[in-house]
């Protein structure tokens, strides 16, 4: 896959050219930098070792039907509404909730609620917050960002009524 | 970024020694997920036999072991991030006093952020402890689920089709900057003494 090789060669290129910039600083900053981020990696590979290994079974067991159901042209506001709860009950990983978006809209889905099915799904899907945000970043930022970001999916799906699109 | 780290002088590196906490090997988050996971392992076997279990199981191994390197990756590319940036110049462009140039800086850097979930928390947790404020931290982590080009290039794409992930693209564009001024707003109302993490 392509687009995947050229994320890799991205990513490692920025790191390669971080690390070149802490070397300049000094031996010990590029060495200390290097102890911290594999701590992190060793610390942190037990939490996506179960996310990734687990979300396949997560994902095999939510009704895909009960969620896409949620999401009709004539739900209106009470549809956005469910839509961004079914959106944070997702699980995460990068398809599934694209997915059952494409399924919804073939199924009549209405657009301004898989819209905001779509991006309540990226802004707070549950299981990425808990395996991959918490891990990472201070928990009290993480909820934070989430409460803050509950308007969004909502005012996403008011200005995609507003112009009629998608 | 727009700062030239290369130049900052040489006492920048000593002062610059932020040491992130060290995170509990198991937390509440893990066991509720593990336990979840487990729950869901059940009902895959009651439904499919063990053969279901198995090729999920084979399935996921196959794709942990691909984004492994990635993680790898991301964790360096943060602690890099967290010892080379000055915190005085973060402090200045993302701090809390940094206004919406500080929102924009943040949500430009989460939309251009190259990888996934592996490279975007640990970088925004090196943005945190040298110096950004929650509300550009927000502006940057909301960019990248939304705007970034890495998920929707790679998956949304080819699953939503074309004109749904313009416009979802489109419609989401000031999203992040409405996020971060919001998170700033309520944060010194929440913690008005500036209470530091």
């Amino acid at each position: 896959m392509s687009a995947a090789l050229l994320i890799d060669i991205v990513l490692w290129g920025s790191v390669i050219a971080v690390g070149f910039i802490a070397y300049q600083k000094g031996q010990a900053v590029l060495t200390s930098s290097l102890r911290e981020g594999t701590w992190d990696f060793i610390g942190i590979v037990p939490r996506i070792a179960l996310g990734v290994v687990g979300s396949g079974y997560i994902a095999a067991v939510i009704p895909q039907e009960i969620i896409t159901g949620w999401l009709g042209p004539n739900s209106g506001w009470l549809g956005v509404a469910t839509a961004v709860v079914a959106g944070a009950a997702t699980p995460g990983g990068p398809v599934v909730g694209f997915s059952i978006g494409a399924v919804a809209l073939k199924a009549g889905g209405g657009s301004p609620q898989v819209l905001a099915y779509v991006i309540a799904w990226a802004l707070f899907a549950f299981q990425r917050l808990l395996l991959w945000e918490i891990p990472f970043m201070p928990a009290r930022f993480v909820w934070f960002r989430a409460a803050v970001s509950i308007p969004f999916p909502f005012l996403a799906a008011a200005i995609a009524m507003a112009i009629g699109k998608p | 970024m727009q700062d030239q780290p290369i130049k900052a002088p040489a006492d920048d590196a000593a002062e610059a020694e932020p040491r992130r906490k060290r995170r509990k090997p198991i937390g509440w988050s893990m066991i509720s997920i593990g336990v979840l996971v487990a729950v869901s392992a059940v009902l895959v076997y009651r439904r499919d036999g063990i053969g279901g279990v198995l090729d999920i199981l084979m399935h996921d191994v196959t794709l942990f072991g691909g984004i492994l390197p990635r993680v790898l990756a991301g964790c360096l590319l943060g602690a890099f991030i967290a010892e080379i940036l000055p915190h005085d110049k973060v402090s200045r462009a993302l701090g809390p006093s940094s206004g919406l140039k500080g929102l924009l800086i943040g949500a430009a850097f989460g939309a251009i952020l190259p990888g996934g979930p592996f490279t975007a928390y640990p970088v925004a947790s090196a943005l945190l402890t040298v110096g950004a404020d929650f509300g550009a931290t927000i502006a940057m982590v909301v960019s990248w689920t939304l705007i970034g080009y890495g998920r929707a290039v790679a998956w949304e794409l080819p699953i939503m089709g074309v004109d749904f992930t313009l416009w979802r693209i489109v419609i989401s564009l000031p999203l992040p900057i409405l996020a971060g001024a919001l998170g700033r707003f309520v944060y010194v109302r929440m913690y008005p003494r500036g209470d530091d993490e």
